[in-house]
């Protein structure tokens, strides 16, 4: 058991070795094939990160009339607060409003004059309203609709909200997501297809060249396992190497684009590739091996079959 | 110890026959030669005992086994059983003459010790000590023969099956390859051998079958070459 075990390590690696532009070959695609996997990896996590940007952007701006009562809008916080669709409600302050206004046009030589000639701080308090998806903003909506109803018209607490105006785009955004996520799931099962196809086109060349080898095996009585095992372990070695090189390929690229990806995305993609490196070359190498083991178990099976 | 019993191997739909209604049978320690023209079917005949080839009617035994109802699994079992030598050798290019041998005990699972005590007394059968390191490229047509007749020999097996082992050497190297598959027969294991050569029929006077067109024509125990 042992020995044919040692035999059958010993013959891969000579294999691997001797025949060199094949493996060469077979690794070349493989890595190619591998790197387009982790570069398909990189663009979803780019996308699922800039969307989950995009949609923390997303809110529902609730105004308060400028007599509102703290407690009153404390209790409609709370209450908003404790539903299961809210992820975050925050608090603007009539105060902090005015500040951030006088912030914002501190430049403007005209709007901090006309707010010079009111005596009163004209802003109201809001309430931003953040949901957990993005499709869940018409129930929120509704639940704001009805507190508007039941509030008394003699002593009013909410002004109004601007869900209808943020409607359309947050529509139109469910639906880009939507339709993002498809479209690159969909590349990547297209690319790994065709990276399958392609290695396995290639380890069978590889195999083919050894047909001669395998003819005179089963000639001499060796057992499936013994003819089928150096080859499993060249196309784990395949895999292995090819996984690594994907890997050190996507390395510089990635420490070069890194900076831009801070700058549009606010995410930087190479802090992203440091800091999940175990995972990112459990997957690839991973890939990379079961490809090369699938590929040389269904090369060998023609030769094996009489 | 090999039984034909009624094999008959049909091609194109039963339109042409490479085998018909063959019956006959080898015993142990036979030097059995097959001969006939091209197509006659010598081949085919020795493809069953190796299974790789199936009859399409009748039954072919080794011993009390029926070749073609071994799983397919235990098949590299039953082949350990049997020498095999071609015509074009089959010897892998790239081994030496010493590894070409040992590689037919790797792949039956034989130890490393048994492997450096075999394969130096199956070369001595063969009269190639001295070439144990020189690759097939090195050797001629005769010596490769012998290499490849002592790798078909080192796992003793019960039989040996020689498929035109001659039909590429020259005389001389043609009559080392025949007395050294007679010394394999006179040691005790079975010999069938197909061939073409006339004069290496008539100098062995052992068993002759005789095929055209896939039926046996003449069987005889000492027989001569006759077409």
């Amino acid at each position: 058991m042992w020995t044919g075990f040692k035999r059958i390590v010993r013959a891969g690696f000579i294999g691997f070795w001797r025949n060199a532009y094949v493996s060469l070959a077979s690794i070349f695609v493989m890595t190619i094939a591998l790197f387009v996997i982790g570069a398909t990896m990189m663009v979803d996590q780019l996308l699922t990160v800039s969307l989950q940007q995009l949609q923390e952007k997303v809110d529902i701006n609730l105004y308060f009339v400028t007599s509102a009562q703290e407690e009153d809008i404390d209790a409609l916080r709370t209450s908003l607060e404790a539903l299961p669709n809210v992820l975050a409600v925050t608090y603007t302050t009539r105060e902090q409003a005015l500040e951030e206004f006088r912030a914002q046009y501190q430049n403007d030589e005209i709007m901090m004059q006309s707010l010079e000639e009111l005596d009163d701080n004209p802003l109201r308090a809001k309430l931003a309203i953040q949901a957990v998806e993005t499709d869940q903003y018409e129930n929120i909506a509704q639940y704001i609709d009805e507190q508007i109803v039941q509030q008394s018209p003699q002593n009013p607490v909410i002004d109004n909200y601007n869900y209808l105006e943020k409607k359309e785009s947050i529509d139109t955004l469910s639906s880009i997501i939507g339709v993002v996520e498809q479209a690159s799931f969909t590349v990547m099962i297209v690319l790994v297809v065709a990276a399958v196809l392609i290695t396995l086109n290639t380890i069978r060349l590889a195999i083919y060249t050894a047909r001669e080898e395998i003819s005179v095996m089963r000639l001499v009585g060796a057992g499936n396992t013994f003819i089928r095992g150096p080859f499993v372990l060249q196309g784990i070695m395949y895999g292995l190497v090819s996984g690594i090189l994907a890997l050190l390929i996507m390395y510089p690229i990635l420490l070069w684009i890194g900076p831009g990806t801070e700058e549009f995305f606010q995410f930087n993609i190479f802090d992203y590739f440091v800091a999940n490196f175990g995972y990112i070359f459990l997957v690839l190498v991973g890939i990379g091996v079961v490809l090369g083991i699938i590929s040389s178990l269904f090369a060998i099976a023609r030769y094996l079959r009489v | 110890m090999i039984y034909f019993d009624n094999v008959s191997k049909l091609y194109n739909d039963g339109r042409s026959a490479a085998l018909e209604e063959i019956t006959f049978q080898i015993a142990p320690k036979e030097f059995v030669s097959v001969v006939g023209h091209s197509g006659a079917g010598k081949t085919t005949l020795l493809k069953m005992i190796i299974a790789e080839d199936a009859p399409s009617h009748g039954q072919v035994f080794f011993e009390s086994l029926d070749i073609h109802k071994i799983p397919r699994s235990r098949l590299p079992q039953y082949r350990r059983k049997i020498g095999t030598v071609f015509q074009d050798f089959k010897l892998l290019s790239n081994k030496t003459a010493f590894e070409n041998i040992a590689f037919a005990m790797e792949a039956n699972g034989r130890g490393d010790e048994e492997i450096q005590e075999n394969v130096p007394q199956a070369l001595a059968l063969v009269d190639l000590e001295d070439k144990a390191w020189n690759f097939p490229g090195e050797l001629s047509g005769g010596e490769k023969q012998r290499v490849a007749i002592a790798r078909a020999i080192v796992n003793q097996p019960d039989i040996i099956i020689a498929d035109e082992p001659t039909g590429n050497l020259d005389p001389i190297a043609t009559y080392e390859v025949v007395q050294i598959l007679k010394k394999i027969n006179d040691l005790g294991t079975t010999v069938v051998m197909t061939t073409h050569n006339k004069g290496v029929i008539d100098e062995l006077g052992r068993r002759v079958i005789t095929m055209d067109e896939g039926r046996i024509v003449r069987d005889d125990e000492s027989g001569r070459y006759v077409l």
